[in-house]
């Protein structure tokens, strides 16, 4: 199974030395005496939990912290990294986690980005560049198309070779890359990285998704409350087969025995099959779209003549590849976006003009994917942030004056049900792990008088546990009557979850699949458009 | 209205639009590379009070003009400092300071004025033209156009630089990514500090530049509080122009006609208020704001401080 176990030569010349990292922010030990060796022409996975200090490692790396103890030995020397331009120059390429490109400017402008002013903008080499930088990662991209029009898949190779347009040669770490990428996306990385580390290029593959790091990586490390946890090897031709060696991974993350079990690793081994749209019909319509269309501004992916029913209790699940009009078709549902045609009903009734407070106000809930920007404000206390949504309404708010005391008990009470792990509940919000933010806005959204929740991509850049929490959340909403609309890009996530998935390609919902676990290639070949024509 | 029209009235009014027009011109093409590398610079203002007071001494004891105006930049440049001490390194609020340095500056100026000159308003002499041929024999516009200061025309030649420099080359890129998003331009290697702070500086340079037209060109004096507002009609006109340097141009020549409007209606002696006169400048501002400022583009990261690696 392992794509390494055959190919690789096991190389030992070190591309990077870690000796002794340790970082404190305060009140934090972010990396403790972290020792690590990355060998030249390897993909060395760093696993961990959120929180269990990789960023921090990265940015090390990158130059965009300084370390506070410790060495960082590159090609044998001893190296400082005081800045990113000293991490370039040592040949580090660093992918973030979140994209770091200008949208107003275009691709081929984006890549020359950061030429000294004394040289002429020299758009022919670059472009020569470009073209071979193509080659090398087999992709085609318009290198005048401006990067606020690609998806973001796109987005993520242009950083990638952006990483690799001065520096990287040495070393190219990607954070998280597979977080906002279609199956499809994370296959052709996989080739991506596969034809740099025949280049002798080292990998730091950064990822919460265990299958991914052992399908892709040479090499495995754990992270542990910023302290290096193991390392282990899987095609050490010790006969420990997938299952074991994924085991073992998570017993070094989370240091207990099992207790993960494989519904939480993606493996979707174990996937409960609640045919619940069995007997669906029987059931009352809580939501439904008739012909949604909307006005997709450039760059936008609007939707075209959107139809499905979601019968009350049933998790309906909506897949396809990022930017094929899911933004739309959320926003349009909770009420952020007007629509050009058809209608929107709730219970029967028509919905469409409603605004966002009326929806709320018939328990329609929304859980943006942008937690941060759009979900919280992030400088006001999780106690603030909880009762968000009933600003001004009893018993938060009595004749104009904000009653302290209820908000912060209220709070304390939902931060202990849903385990949202803050220092107090006057902390700043913005300070949490996206995991506790989530399980925040889980608490506000997923309350008694909520019936119909729309979910987008609940777990997008969440840690094992947090998404199994998510994911239990999830269930246990179904289970209480609550209709969920569950928008993902994880296939396996909503077929686990799904009692059936509707499929979106280019705005338009192209069929309603019942969620098994055989329906993948049947999905699949929906959300590329391949059985279209 | 029929005698308003005459030669002569039209002739003043063009020539005291393009006098007027200039130190918008620099002004509001140094805000917008301000604006650019992401920050508002509301001290324009007083960075083109100093410019007028530096720029006037050095023309009234050095009996230049060109050191006029190289000192009138020069102290554009030492209010701009101050600018990214607090604002680029330290990161503090850029509408507060900006606020503080137009205030501070109207202070300072006149009190240095008064140390200097007491209640004496010395007067330079007038300027020399620099007449460019064939084009400057054309009856009327040669005069409003080609019998100038070479500032004048540097001024214009600045436009059309800023246009290359904006588009083909790497500070221009620089600049611009500084303004989106200025994480993306630090993990390339370019400092977003350093960008920024040469950005303000150019900015001080021609506020200053402005300044020192506005005193030793547009009156031949200085005169405490004499900006009177054109700082501002320049943060304006960058924030109306959505990058292009062109349409500075274009902004500020129709507020250089308006500015002349006013004097020229009252040295013609028209029947309106003074008052109501003087209005018609910033009168034109909202008017502008109202028709276009809907659509006005500015950078993401505008006024926000960067620090690395906070998200």
């Amino acid at each position: 199974m392992a794509l390494s176990a055959s190919d690789s030569k096991i190389h030992h010349t070190s591309a990077i030395e870690l000796r002794g990292i340790s970082k404190f922010f305060p009140g934090v030990v972010a990396n403790q005496d972290i020792t690590l060796d990355i060998y030249a022409g390897e993909i060395h996975a760093l696993l961990g939990e959120n929180g269990a200090g990789k960023s921090t490692l990265i940015s090390i790396l990158a130059g965009l912290h300084r370390p506070d103890a410790g060495t960082i030995i590159i090609g044998g020397v001893e190296r400082r990294l005081g800045s990113p331009r000293d991490s370039l120059l040592a040949g580090i390429g660093t992918v973030f986690q979140h994209v770091l490109l200008a949208p107003t400017l275009s691709v081929i402008e984006n890549l020359m980005l950061g030429g000294s002013w004394k040289n002429k903008l020299d758009k022919e080499s670059a472009r020569s560049r470009f073209a071979e930088l193509c080659g090398l990662l087999a992709v085609t991209i318009d290198p005048e198309a401006l990067v606020g029009s690609l998806s973001l898949g796109q987005r993520q190779q242009v950083e990638i070779m952006r990483a690799l347009w001065r520096g990287g040669e040495r070393v190219l770490i990607l954070d998280e890359p597979t977080s906002m990428l279609t199956p499809q996306g994370v296959i052709e990385l996989g080739h991506v990285m596969k034809r740099l580390r025949e280049n002798g290029v080292a990998i730091v593959f950064v990822t919460h998704k265990l299958r991914e790091a052992y399908e892709l990586c040479d090499r495995i490390s754990v992270l542990r409350n910023g302290a290096f946890a193991g390392q282990i090897n899987p095609d050490h031709g010790s006969g420990m087969g997938e299952e074991e060696t994924i085991e073992q991974i998570i017993r070094m993350m989370f240091d207990k025995e099992g207790q993960s079990d494989s519904t939480v690793d993606n493996g979707g081994t174990n996937v409960a099959v609640r045919n619940v749209f069995a007997d669906s019909q029987t059931r009352s319509i809580s939501v439904a779209a008739k012909e949604v269309s909307t006005i997709a501004l450039p760059g936008e992916c609007g939707l075209s003549a959107v139809s499905f029913e979601v019968a009350r209790g049933e998790i309906f699940g909506i897949a396809g590849i990022d930017g094929n009009g899911q933004k739309h078709l959320a926003e349009v549902l909770a009420g952020q976006r007007d629509l050009a045609t058809g209608q929107i009903e709730l219970d029967g009734e028509d919905i469409s003009v409603l605004k966002v407070s009326e929806r709320r106000d018939r328990g329609f809930r929304y859980l943006t994917d942008d937690r941060v920007g759009e979900g919280i404000v992030s400088d006001h206390s999780v106690a603030t942030n909880l009762v968000a949504k009933s600003i001004g309404e009893n018993p938060y708010w009595k004749y104009g004056f904000t009653k302290w005391r209820a908000i912060f008990s209220f709070a304390r009470r939902q931060i202990k049900k849903y385990d949202i792990r803050t220092p107090s509940e006057r902390t700043s919000i913005g300070r949490l792990s996206g995991g506790n933010i989530q399980k925040a806005l889980f608490a506000r959204e997923m309350d008694d008088n909520a019936e119909i929740v729309l979910l987008n991509k609940p777990t997008y850049g969440l840690d094992l546990q947090n998404i199994a929490s998510a994911r239990d959340r999830i269930r246990e909403g179904a289970s209480r009557g609550i209709t969920t609309l569950l928008i993902s890009t994880e296939l396996e996530e909503l077929i686990d979850l799904a009692d059936r998935i509707g499929v979106m390609y280019q705005g338009q919902m192209v069929g309603i699949v019942e969620a098994n676990p055989g329906s993948e290639n049947r999905i699949g070949s929906l959300m590329t458009g391949a059985s279209l024509n | 209205m029929s005698e308003l029209l005459t030669e002569t009235f039209v002739t003043a009014l063009l020539f005291g639009s393009v006098t007027a027009g200039v130190p918008l011109l620099l002004a509001g093409i140094g805000e917008q590379i301000s604006e650019k590398s992401g920050v508002l610079n509301i001290g324009l203002e007083g960075m083109m009070l100093v410019g007028a007071y530096t720029g006037f001494c050095a023309a009234y004891y050095f009996d230049s003009f060109w050191l006029g105006f190289l000192f009138g930049g020069l102290g554009g440049v030492s209010v701009a400092m101050l600018m990214v001490l607090f604002c680029v390194i330290l990161g503090l609020n850029q509408i507060v300071i900006g606020i503080a340095l137009t205030l501070g500056a109207d202070g300072l100026t006149a009190l240095l004025h008064h140390f200097q000159f007491s209640r004496t308003y010395p007067r330079l002499s007038a300027v020399e033209p620099l007449v460019i041929p064939v084009v400057g024999d054309i009856p009327y516009l040669g005069e409003v156009f080609f019998h100038r200061h070479p500032v004048v025309y540097l001024a214009v030649g600045l436009v059309f630089f800023l246009v290359w420099l904006f588009k083909r080359t790497y500070v221009g890129l620089n600049l611009q990514a500084a303004g989106d998003v200025p994480a993306a331009l630090d993990v390339t290697g370019v400092s977003v500090r350093s960008t920024r702070t040469w950005a303000v500086l150019a900015t001080g340079f021609l506020a200053g530049v402005g300044g020192a037209f506005l005193a030793n060109i547009g009156a031949g004096i200085f005169v405490p509080h004499m900006i009177h507002g054109a700082g501002f009609i320049g943060i304006v006109l960058a924030m109306l122009a959505r990058g292009h340097p062109t349409w500075v141009l274009y902004g500020a020549a129709l507020f250089g006609v308006s500015l002349s409007l006013t004097t020229a209606l009252q040295v013609a002696g028209f029947n309106i208020p003074t008052d109501v006169v003087q209005m018609l400048p910033f009168t034109m501002v909202i008017v502008m704001l109202i028709l276009l400022g809907r659509n006005s583009y500015l950078p993401a990261a505008l006024a926000l401080p960067y620090i690395r690696g906070e998200r």
